[in-house]
């Protein structure tokens, strides 16, 4: 009985082949879309989670200023050295305090530049921006102290000024050109090309803002770190010695901004408000005074940035709940077309002697041999679709087997109903109605 | 010419047919009596509206009565649920319809195992059987061929041999011949003819060509829901 369903069912899909694959494709591009679309957006998530946690989510940024955010105006008072050295001294549980400043600056290798981005640090750099070497080694104490002319790059420079070409010993000449303590937030302008500013340099007040050179020997390479959530090259940058930076680059003992590193499992938030008390006597200002400078959380942006790729994922969830539809709204109008010819073949099976149930069970095994066929290839599709996509865009591939169960549920559900409803109506017909319906 | 009177396959008393309700009532049947013994080949005749489809349509079990009796093999059919008319036309009766019915797209061979498969036949006795009941209706060499692929004639045939293969108590044709030229027809009504002849089986056959009623051994005219004349 159950057998000669499946045999019936299986006749009817085989000579039926345009509707058959009518319907699957239906069922495809629905369970496809929202798999790929939801695993994209997971995966971008997780991307984002990754490279905060790779930032160090116990860091502290503290910038001259009063408000959060890149591009502060110039005329707050800049760090000093001794500022991020108190720092380090006074406030307990810190694992690391970076003084640091940076600007564009173009890099010559033989007969190849390179516009880049040159910071000036010492070593604490490496730990609070959760950086390793790959190649080479950190600076020595007395290089650091001396302002040696060494430099560690990262692997776009690298590659740009290299190629394949070993880079550990060679010297490369840096051309510094506009005026001091820009103050970027340790992301690169990389491309911004810094011969038009040697120009507009010469005409800035303010201090040391002669062009520069120096040859700096390459003793190090930075592990890549890859595109950062705000979108720039990480690994486009030439870290020097903080004191070869002032000396030989900006031409002043500003220091740009100091990052802090707070020790695993102290809050950021008591180590943020010794930091503003702090800075606040060094920078002596009254009680009335405004703060000149911020203590930025960047626990802040995490949450912010979190915040951000739920919505996307929403949003893309969104999207794929459409095509869903859209997939199911295809699925109904195929088996609807083909009812006045089923309900024909109703007539004639019943005439002939079949069963209500006995049709009704051949629909009902075609609507779902051909709603979970849909659905396996469907998800076949979508997971070699979004693994090929999360290559493509760079975003790890995050397998979720709630969305593929829901989708394949959904769109089995609604080949289902579809497959089965206008069989239910025509089979309860008298045969002879069934056999005239037109 | 009736034969096995004592034991009629059919026995219709005062059969009415009523379609709508009040005033809009349309009476097809206003109380057939009829018997058909087992062995006949009955041609019903009459013009368009004299009821005779419908009384086809109801003896086929596909409609049911108004009101009267209705007695196949002794069983009172309009005391049957829906199932059980089915299974009486799964078990008994074979159709033959004006414009064939076939499934489309579905080979010849396929069609003919169809009501085997409903009865449960096993698959090897189901292709034996059907190959059989086309080579009975003319068609062997024919099993593959497809309803699109066939003359109207060879179609007819299949829908003949699916009629057969079941070996039924009875066969309705309601005008097998309706949509088929002159010598088509005659092949057919020569086929039922033979199945009549040879098989034994009981043929009640609907037409309005009294060419066609000529291969039959009794005719009953049907008027106004009446049967008119039976001879």
């Amino acid at each position: 009985m159950l057998w000669n369903t499946v045999l019936l069912a299986s006749r009817e899909i085989r000579r039926n082949v345009l509707r058959s694959v009518l319907t699957i494709l239906g069922i495809v591009i629905g369970v496809s879309a929202v798999i790929i679309m939801v695993t994209i957006g997971g995966g971008a998530t997780v991307q984002v989670k990754q490279q905060i946690a790779s930032m160090g989510s116990n860091l502290l940024m503290i910038n001259p200023g009063k408000r959060l955010g890149p591009g502060q105006s110039t005329g707050n008072i800049p760090f000093k050295r001794s500022d991020a050295e108190a720092i380090a001294s006074d406030i307990g549980s810190l694992s690391a305090v970076a003084a640091t400043s940076s600007q564009s600056c173009k890099a010559v290798f033989g007969n190849q530049n390179w516009s880049t981005q040159v910071t000036g640090s010492d070593n604490p750099y490496f730990t609070v921006t959760n950086r390793s070497i790959k190649a080479g080694r950190q600076f020595t104490e007395s290089e650091a102290r001396s302002g040696a002319a060494v430099c560690i790059i990262g692997e776009t420079v690298v590659n740009k000024l290299f190629g394949s070409q070993d880079a550990i010993g060679e010297k490369i000449r840096l051309n510094g050109t506009s005026s001091s303590s820009t103050t970027s937030t340790g992301s690169s302008g990389s491309n911004s090309s810094s011969s038009t500013s040697k120009d507009s340099s010469d005409t800035t007040s303010g201090s040391g803002t002669t062009s520069s050179k120096l040859s700096c020997e390459v003793i190090g390479i930075l592990e890549a770190k890859g595109q950062s959530t705000m979108g720039t090259d990480q690994d486009d940058i030439v870290v020097i010695p903080l004191n070869t930076y002032q000396r030989r680059i900006a031409g002043s003992q500003d220091v740009g901004f100091i990052q802090v590193s707070v020790q695993e499992g102290v809050p950021t938030e008591k180590v943020q408000q010794d930091i503003w008390r702090l800075l606040r006597v060094r920078r002596h200002l009254s009680p009335s005074d405004d703060d000149n400078f911020n203590v930025m959380d960047m626990k802040e942006i995490v949450n912010m940035l979190t915040g951000t790729t739920q919505l996307l994922t929403a949003l893309l969830s969104a999207v794929a709940a459409v095509s869903l539809l859209v997939g199911g709204i295809g699925i109904m109008n195929i088996m609807l077309v083909s009812v006045t010819e089923r309900t024909r073949e109703i007539g004639i099976r019943l005439a002939i002697g079949a069963l209500e149930r006995e049709v009704l069970m051949q629909f009902l095994v075609e609507a779902v041999v051909l709603s979970s066929f849909g659905g396996l290839i469907g998800i076949v599709l979508a997971l070699a679709g979004s693994a090929w996509l999360a290559g493509m865009l760079r975003v790890p591939f995050v397998f979720n087997a709630g969305i593929v169960v829901v989708a394949f549920l959904f769109s089995a559900t609604v080949g289902v109903i579809f497959g089965y409803f206008p069989a239910l109506k025509a089979a309860r017909l008298d045969p002879i109605e069934a056999l005239r319906h037109e | 010419m009736t034969s096995n009177v004592n034991n009629p396959l059919i026995e219709l008393q005062g059969l009415t047919k009523e379609y709508g309700t009040g005033q809009a009532v349309m009476h097809a049947l206003r109380g057939i009596d009829l018997r058909i013994g087992e062995g006949e080949f009955v041609a019903v005749m009459g013009p368009s509206g004299s009821g005779k489809s419908t009384c086809m349509n109801i003896l086929g079990c596909l409609d049911t009565a108004t009101a009267g009796a209705y007695r196949f093999k002794e069983v009172e059919v309009n005391r049957l649920s829906r199932a059980q008319r089915t299974l009486l036309r799964r078990f008994y009766i074979g159709f033959v319809f004006q414009d064939y019915n076939l499934l489309n797209r579905t080979s010849a061979m396929e069609n003919v195992e169809l009501p085997l498969i409903y009865r449960g036949v096993s698959a090897r006795e189901r292709r034996t059987r059907a190959f059989n009941a086309l080579e009975t209706v003319g068609l062997k060499g024919w099993e593959t061929h497809t309803p699109g692929e066939l003359s109207g004639g060879q179609q007819q045939r299949v829908a003949i041999a699916r009629a057969i293969v079941t070996k039924p108590a009875i066969l309705f044709a309601d005008e097998p011949t309706g949509n088929l030229d002159t010598a088509r027809s005659r092949e057919i009504m020569e086929l039922l003819t033979g199945l009549n002849g040879e098989q034994g089986v009981t043929i009640v056959m609907v037409t309005h060509e009294p060419d066609m009623a000529a291969y039959a051994n009794r005719i009953v005219l049907f008027r106004d829901g009446l049967v008119e004349s039976d001879k």
